[in-house]
């Protein structure tokens, strides 16, 4: 069980948006990472793919989520999403609600060791409307490297003003 | 007018970049949201014939959406 959690970094989107966000040079001292996440992308669409890289590595992801849309519930897995990034839930578009954001949490374990790479996902969407996604989902990366990078990024669009991104380390999970 | 701009934090460093994305990622974006309007356009065409159907269907039944609803309960 966690019992530490130390803010490694953090950032929040200025006026200009960001296509994406990058965590680097990762220090291998703790024994998981969280990465809390609060997004909206300017694309024009309720909702967009909001996914996650690491090492820069767009091969050896599978995955298998259960989700809501807000009037219906289904799963997907590797087969919907591919295997080239990690699917983190759907994040808020231009025409979503106003002002409104999505909640993301990625939880990698053991990021430092020598076996692949394990990640739980939940993801909640904020939208004043019937439409709105909620997602769990776990994640793995066949890649035994240390995670020492990692990208945030929606499918279109960049991620607008006052998005923010936290990366936590967790010590004695 | 600058490019749109990416974010990198050096966790080591504590140091944060904001990096002008090259022509090609440009690109790259520009297409990856054509992409995305076109799924939406397609979504969106799609759920209007699904909701013509769905009218038509009740039209032709006689019923209005609540007395179906009642009907598959």
């Amino acid at each position: 069980m966690a019992n530490t959690f130390e803010l490694i970094a953090s950032t929040t989107v200025g006026s200009g948006g960001a296509s994406d966000i990058t965590f680097s040079s990762i220090p291998s001292t703790y024994t998981d990472l969280l990465v809390d996440i609060s997004v909206r992308t300017s694309q024009a669409n309720t909702s967009r793919t909001l996914y996650l890289r690491v090492n820069g590595s767009s091969t050896s992801w599978t995955q298998r989520s259960v989700y809501g849309t807000g009037s219906a519930a289904g799963s997907d897995s590797t087969t919907g999403y591919g295997s080239t990034f990690l699917y983190c839930g759907e994040c808020n578009g231009s025409t979503s609600t106003a002002g409104t954001f999505t909640n993301t949490q990625v939880y990698a374990t053991n990021y430092a060791g020598s076996t692949n790479k394990s990640f739980s996902v939940d993801s909640a969407q904020e939208n004043n409307a019937t439409g709105a996604f909620l997602t769990m989902m776990a994640g793995l990366w066949s890649n035994t490297s240390a995670i020492t990078s990692i990208l945030i990024a929606p499918d279109a669009g960049s991620f607008v003003q006052y998005s923010t991104a936290y990366l936590y380390g967790v010590k004695n999970a | 007018m600058p490019n749109p701009t990416r974010i990198e934090i050096n966790c080591e460093t504590g140091v944060e970049s904001i990096i002008e994305l090259t022509d090609a990622e440009v690109a790259e974006l520009a297409y990856q949201a054509e992409l995305a309007a076109e799924k939406k356009a397609e979504e969106d065409a799609h759920a209007e014939a699904a909701a013509t159907a769905k009218a038509a269907l009740l039209e032709k039944l006689g019923i209005t959406a609540d007395e179906a609803k009642l009907l598959l309960a």
